[in-house]
Formats: C-alpha cells, structure tokens, sequence
C-alpha cells in the first residue's frame, strides 16, 4: 500500500501491545490484557487498544476516544519515568 | 503474578525464503515457553560497541512446536535490525531474544468464536500463529482470512493456505491483490472496502471475533468499516505494525 | 562478570561521515534524512485561526495572525540540528523569523528569566532566555525552499538548533515568559533540562 507523505506520520501509529514488552519489565506483569481508564473522558479500554506513539524521545500511550495523553514513560542509562495520570487507574491482577 | 521477562540467547535453526522480501526463521530457545497465537518475541542486537537496537516480531508458529519458534520477517528497506536478519545472520548464529509478550491481540483454540482474521502484507504472520494453532488443535470454529497483498508473488504461506483451506474444517481464505493479478485470477482485486468485508462477514454470523494486522492505514480503515456494518468495537483487536510495502 | 553478548556482525544504521565528524556532537550519528518523531498525531491547523503569541511576564501580550506573521522580516538560516535519539542532520536551510525580530514587538519584564514554548497541542518544553536571544532561535515556516510540512511541526515551529531538537517545538503557538523555570514534556519525565548536544545533556 503506497503512502503519501502526510500518510508516513499516521502509520508511524501503533496499538498499546507495541509497549506490551516495556510495560511488562516496568510492572513484572502482562499489562496489554490489563483495562484502564481515560482520566480525560472517562472512555474504558485494554491497555492494548490504547494508541501508541513510540518514535522520539519516549513512549506516549494516548487514549482512543479522546486522543489525550493517558500514560508517558520514558527510559534513560539509570532510570525509567512513568506519568500515569491520564488514567483513573493501572489493575494488576494478583 | 509476577512475570518477569528475561533475555535469552537463541540459535537460528533454520533460514527459508518466503517471498523475494520476506523470510522464516526458526530459532530454538533454551527457555521455551509455549506462546499464544498471537504474541510476540522482542530481539536485540548488539554491536562491538554497546550500541543496540531492538525489534519487535509476532510469533509465525504455532504454541504446540515445542523448544522452538518461527519468526516471519519481512526486509524493510534502511530496517536497521530487518537486514541484518536477512543480510548477516546465517544459521548456526546466536541471536539475543525476549519474550513471548503480549495478552490483547492473542486467540487460544479453547475459545470457540467464530473468527474474522484481516491481515495486510507481513501482518499476516500472528494470524498464521492463531490458523496453525487452530488446526494443531484439532479446532473447527468457523474461521475466515481476508489477506490483502500487492501481487500475487507477495502472498507468503500461500501453498500452506490452500492446504489448511482444503481440509474442510470451516477455514475459508480470502485473497485480495490491490496492485497486480496474474491471469485467470478468482480472488479479490482491490483495496479492502465495505462490500468486501461484506462478503467475507455475511456467513459468519454476529458474535464474532475479529484480529486485524498488517499497516496502519489498512487497520484502521478496516476497523472503522467493521464497525459501520455493525460489529461492535470490543469485537474487534488491532494490532497496527507501522510502515510496511508489501500491503 | 559475564561478557553481554554481542551480535555478529551487526553495527547498526550509522554512516560514516567521517569527514564531517568534527560537526557531529558525541553519540550522534549522520543522517539525510529528515526523521518524523512524534508524541502524538499532526494537528491538521486552520490557517484562518492561527496565532503565535508572546505572553507572561510581558508589559502586553502580543500575538499576530498567520498574514500578520509572514509580513515580518525573516531570514534564512542553514543550521545544523542534532535530535536526542541520535541522528545529526547537517546543513539544514530553513526560512523563518528570528525570535530577536519578535521580541523587538514586546517589553519582556526584569524577572522574566525562563521561557516556555508551548504548541498548538498541549506540548510545552523549557529554557533560560538566553538560549533563545541573539540570533539562537526562530520560527520557522519553510523548511528545504518549500512550506513546512504537518507532519515536521508546519505551518510553524521553533528551531533552537543549538539544543537537542525536541526544545524545537512543533506547531509552535508562543513563548511564555516566566520568573521560575517549569520543566516541559520530556524534561519533567527524565530528560535533561537544558538539553546541550555537545556537552551530552541528554538526561537529567
């Protein structure tokens, strides 16, 4: 499928489970399968169908339904960040 | 439950072409755990220097063939890890992976739903993962495959489709070419659009589920007409695998 | 210790210039290209309702319309931009306007000491206001001789090339000037808060 250069920054988006493997080494669990929600809209979804944007400096998962910015977690040689508050809430099941 | 997720050192058993761009390799794994169809193995490599790059890459084979995996991979031009793979690693090579990961875009064969699987180019390879799963497993779930190619030459596992399709246990394939046909081509010839996904849906009834992969563009735009024909968005799992050529 | 593994004959997408290394900051590497690397999607903005704004600690707010913008004088200005995710792109010709030429529209405040750009979609990143006087920033509307794509932050965004570019920000919408500084998107998540490439201020 060709694309035009304004189509190259929509296909550089991807789904939540393209940070299922950062996401497992920060938690130590299988978070994509995980449902959470939007502080934003309150719109309810599995981590997985969040929306990714993993080029640049870190990854933002973006929620579906309104586009705002749900969690931020970047890596640097010591240290992993992690903003969550764009959601209510992470579940981890025990 | 903790699962933590530890890199491991596999050996490449096997290397075979697919298509011109497209490859299979089969690593074996000393800590092999069995996958779900659907997930993914991250690999990383490392040069002389420190410097790494990482990729993820969905898990072709089935969870039933133990010790080992296979990884279909397509070369994407300037893929800092694809051509490697494709250009420098030989079989008998080490190679540094991690995994299986993931547990949204994953389908076991004790589910008994009714299957839409919509693939784009290399996206078909997690939906194999699931198709080869399903038929180890003895499964007969009404399944149907819409694959979405540029050329005939650019379908990979076409001889395996066929082979699955024929053996009459509810797995239908349905092919489109949106570039090229060869001649006497009964298939699709177009862009995934409403009155293909139409047809493909019609005898699969209401409650199914669907997995859609492959480039962005394709997924999305497939997803939002599912949803316009009336399967409900939690029916439906994407998994959007960012720029490719071969859809 | 174990030895970490090394992959066989793998070095990775780094070219050569080896004849340009002198202009490569440490842990760069050259690329032509020019890649997209984004936090979230492209605005598609509306010309018609565009701004670019200087505010806080300012006598008065200024803002000007997009007709208004490009009726300002503006330079071209061939720069070298260096991103924190490594790749170097040299020699890259912009057209824009300086912030000198901007400032000259308002009265910045004595306490005014930091400076926030902000974008037209929620994105912020943080300096002292020294690193964006005397010829060191400006608002870029074309990029290579043609108008500057969504996609790479047009109709306009701020180039400080002397920083790591994501102090460059895209769909720029203004310049808040503060007395304290306040850490923008990627400062507050790990990221170094000046951002020098040539000191490796990658981290904080």
């Amino acid at each position: 499928m060709e694309s035009t250069p304004s189509d190259m920054d929509r296909e550089l988006v991807l789904d939540g489970n393209a940070a299922a493997g950062l996401l497992q080494e920060i938690f130590g669990a299988e978070m994509t399968a995980s449902p959470t929600e939007c502080a934003h809209c309150g719109n309810e979804s599995d981590m997985g169908g969040l929306v990714a944007y993993t080029q640049g400096p870190g990854i933002v998962l973006r929620c579906p339904g309104c586009m705002q910015v749900m969690l931020r977690i970047t890596q640097t040689p010591q240290a992993t960040y992690l903003d969550a508050r764009g959601a209510v809430y992470l579940r981890f099941t025990r | 439950m903790r699962q933590p997720l530890d890199w491991q050192i596999a050996s490449v058993k096997d290397i075979r072409p697919e298509t011109a761009s497209v490859k299979t390799f089969t690593l074996a794994l000393p800590n092999w755990t069995a996958h779900r169809a659907g997930q993914h193995y991250d690999i990383r490599l490392t040069a002389e220097d420190g410097y790494q790059a990482q990729r993820s890459y969905s898990i072709a084979s089935e969870p039933e063939r133990r010790g080992e995996i296979d990884l279909t991979i397509e070369r994407i031009e300037d893929g800092e890890v694809s051509t490697y793979m494709h250009e420098v690693l030989v079989e008998g090579d080490q190679i540094e992976v991690r995994g299986p990961i993931g547990g949204y875009f994953v389908w076991d064969a004790s589910s008994r739903d009714q299957l839409l699987l919509i693939a784009g180019g290399s996206g078909v390879v997690p939906l194999m993962s699931m198709i080869r799963h399903r038929a180890s497993a003895g499964a007969s779930n009404a399944t149907h495959l819409l694959y979405s190619s540029r050329t005939f030459d650019d379908v990979i596992y076409y001889q395996e489709l066929e082979k699955l399709k024929s053996k009459g246990k509810g797995l239908e394939v349905f092919h489109t070419l949106t570039r090229s046909q060869p001649a006497g081509w009964s298939g699709f010839d177009r862009r995934i659009d409403e009155a293909m996904l139409k047809e493909v849906v019609k005898p699969l009834g209401k409650s199914l589920q669907a997995f859609i992969c492959g480039p962005t563009l394709l997924v999305e735009s497939a997803a939002n007409t599912l949803v316009k024909i009336g399967i409900k968005p939690n029916q439906i799992r994407t998994e959007r695998f960012g720029p490719t050529g071969t859809a | 210790m174990p030895e970490p593994f090394v992959s066989r004959g793998f070095t990775g997408k780094r070219r050569g210039g080896a004849e340009k290394a002198n202009r490569i900051p440490p842990g760069q590497y050259l690329t032509e290209d020019f890649p997209v690397l984004s936090a979230g999607p492209t605005p598609r903005l509306d010309l018609k309702h565009w701004t670019f704004t200087i505010e806080g600690l300012v006598k008065e707010k200024v803002s000007w319309t997009w007709e208004e913008f490009l009726k300002l004088p503006s330079q071209s200005f061939v720069v070298d931009i260096s991103c924190v995710t490594k790749w170097t792109h040299l020699d890259m010709k912009w057209q824009g306007v300086s912030v000198d030429t901007l400032l000259e529209h308002a009265e910045l405040d004595r306490k005014a000491a930091f400076v926030i750009a902000f974008s037209h979609e929620g994105y912020t990143t943080n300096m002292p206001v020294a690193d964006i006087l005397n010829g060191q920033a400006f608002v870029a509307y074309s990029y290579d001789d043609k108008p500057l794509e969504p996609e790479h932050g047009g109709p306009a965004r701020l180039v400080v090339p002397h920083l790591y570019f994501w102090k460059s920000a895209k769909w720029a919408a203004g310049l808040r000037f503060v007395e304290k500084d306040q850490r923008g998107f990627w400062e507050s998540a790990g990221y170094n808060n000046h951002g020098d490439p040539w000191k490796e201020e990658r981290y904080s």
